[in-house]
């Protein structure tokens, strides 16, 4: 676990806000601002946050699902977004998405078998029995019946169909794997299947994932770090270990304070933040957090902390924390 | 195609449709074969005289049998309706997919001059065309299939923003899928179900509309039949001799009646999700 696969540096991606009639520019939604963090081989990195932080955002930057408008992604040392299209198009083998929604990421009108083999027939010319044996090979790693492989999304249920999607990014063998939020559509019984399920498949094919989720429950049991985004910036990353028990950021004490916890009877002091996470067409001067952070000095409202190492392995961007 | 078969056996609407479909479609064909007397031949002694034994429809003002004239018409009426419908049905789909699928200054450029042909009465605009290109059977084709283009771009254009958000979209580009095959792959057979229906509407509009280019005298030209035609001509006797009106008029309607029950159960056939 010492290699890294992927280095993002300085991402931007902001969307441009038009308006008046002759559509000019106004103003950016910053969605994705300055991120840069590294994923080494093999290990789970989790990105969480509220709704609208950019996380999925930053997830589909990485891909160039999005174009980002700033930055570098480094892929095995490489910039990607140098890449021509032909280029990025072959990288994309090593490169899949999971996505949330199992119910509109699947092409209704295909069956299991068509859906799974697109990719293996995008990338490779290859036989239609070679095809049709490598599908089997996925179909049961992810656990679906051979005899459902002619069957069309709508008859599988939510659960069934994630693995249906599973299978589809994993038929290609990727080395990194961008799941964005798998688990949220889905039920809880059926999310620890799923989750599971993820786990077996990194052992099994040395997969990279970059999960992405709102939920700090899922994320701790499967990543081996976490990161916490608020509006467009990574606030803290660390080992899961070291986040959970010793968060430095006072976000991320808010957020983790908001976990619901399984025991009734534990008492836990709770973290309310005031007012809303601000807009990102305008986001606040200095510290993205400091209108909300009940610690906020003089300091934070003008000053944009940086975000640094301030233990082994552990980076946050706060100006109350002490190197 | 085993298997649409065999879902097309238990859907009984669509039998009906299929079968009457069929049946006309047997008459446009082997039409000469089928009808009693010639189409065209003037049986003086029996002008205007109400359906019998020998003239089964009855006859028209110059006694023509219109049993073999509706025969006839029906050749006229279908390779009409179903050459003008093809063509603006496939110029509307490819406009309309492009235009939906980029939507950037091609859709522009498209939606606006769909646009200008929305803005003439259909007519008008038919018309127009049949004047510029010469009145024949071939040119009201054209012209009929040039009318509908707009409506199928903008049938197929909205159905292609709707689908081309779709995650299953983003997906295939994830993958890598090159453009053209996301389009043809994944995005035009999700557009399908709107597209039939607008052709099976767009098909009794067609006949409709021959129908009135007949009458204008730039459509097909008599004495040969068309329903439309053979519709326009009865007016003036439609008192005293309804069965001249009666005989076209329900062709028209159970033809486009039919036309109409196989769109829909093609729609439903043509989507899993009902099966």
């Amino acid at each position: 676990m010492s290699e890294t696969l992927l280095k993002v540096e300085a991402l931007e991606k902001f969307f441009p806000v038009k308006a008046g009639i002759f559509k000019r520019t106004k103003g950016y939604v910053k969605a994705v601002n300055d991120v840069s963090f590294e994923v080494k081989a093999k290990e789970t990195l989790s990105l969480v946050g509220e709704s609208g932080c950019g996380k999925s955002t930053l997830g589909r930057s990485i891909l160039r699902i999005l174009e980002p408008t700033g930055g570098k992604v480094l892929f095995n040392d490489k910039n990607i977004l140098d890449y021509s299209k032909q280029d990025l198009r072959k990288m994309r083998r090593d490169m899949q998405l999971v996505f949330q929604d199992p119910y509109s990421s699947l092409n209704p009108r295909m069956t299991v078998r068509e859906l799974v083999s697109e990719p293996l027939y995008t990338h490779f010319s290859i036989s239609k029995m070679e095809a049709d044996q490598r599908v089997d090979e996925i179909l049961e790693k992810v656990g679906l019946p051979l005899e459902h492989s002619k069957r069309y999304p709508h008859q599988f249920s939510g659960g069934q169909r994630q693995r249906i999607s599973i299978a589809r990014a994993l038929v290609l063998k990727p080395k990194l794997v961008v799941a964005d939020e798998p688990v949220s559509a889905l039920d809880v019984s059926i999310q620890a299947q799923i989750l599971k399920l993820l786990v077996d498949l990194q052992e099994e094919f040395d997969l990279t994932y970059l999960f992405i989720s709102h939920d700090l429950n899922v994320v701790k049991h499967i990543s081996d770090r976490v990161g916490v985004m608020y509006l467009g910036k990574i606030m803290e990353l660390a080992d899961t270990e070291a986040l959970y028990e010793e968060p430095l950021h006072p976000y991320t004490k808010a957020l983790l304070s908001a976990v619901p916890t399984s025991d009734p009877l534990v008492k836990k002091e709770r973290i309310i933040l005031k007012g809303d996470v601000p807009s990102p067409t305008d986001p606040p001067s200095g510290c993205p957090f400091h209108q909300r952070c009940p610690l906020a000095e003089e300091k934070c409202q003008n000053v944009l902390p940086e975000f640094v190492q301030v233990r082994p392995k552990h980076w946050v961007a706060c100006h109350l924390v002490e190197q | 195609m085993k298997e649409i078969i065999a879902r097309l056996k238990k859907d009984k609407v669509g039998i009906v449709g299929v079968i009457g479909v069929g049946l006309v479609l047997v008459l446009g064909l082997f039409g000469p074969w089928l009808s009693p007397h010639d189409s065209t031949e003037m049986y003086k002694e029996h002008m205007l005289e109400g359906p019998s034994a020998t003239y089964w429809f009855g006859t028209d003002e110059f006694g023509r049998d219109i049993f073999s004239r509706v025969v006839e018409g029906a050749r006229v009426s279908l390779y009409v309706g179903l050459i003008s419908v093809g063509i603006g049905a496939s110029l509307g789909f490819v406009f309309g997919l492009i235009a939906g699928f980029f939507q950037n200054w091609i859709d522009n450029l498209i939606m606006r001059i769909m646009d200008i042909l929305f803005a003439f009465p259909d007519i008008l605009l038919a018309l127009t065309i049949v004047a510029v290109l010469g009145p024949n059977l071939e040119n009201t084709m054209i012209a009929i299939g040039i009318v509908f283009t707009p409506v199928f771009t903008r049938t197929v254009r909205a159905a292609v923003i709707a689908v081309k958000e779709m995650e299953f979209i983003t997906s295939a580009k994830a993958i890598g899928v090159k453009t053209h095959k996301v389009i043809f792959r994944h995005v035009s057979p999700n557009v399908l179900a709107p597209f039939i229906v607008q052709s099976t509407l767009a098909l009794s509009g067609a006949i409709l509309t021959e129908a009135a280019l007949s009458f204008l005298g730039l459509g097909i030209q008599p004495p040969n039949p068309s329903w439309g035609a053979m519709l326009n001509e009865s007016r003036q006797y439609m008192e005293i001799a309804p069965w001249i009106a009666i005989f076209p008029a329900l062709f028209i309607i159970v033809t486009i009646f039919c036309f109409n029950l196989l769109g829909d159960s093609l729609r439903d056939l043509l989507d899993p999700k009902l099966k």
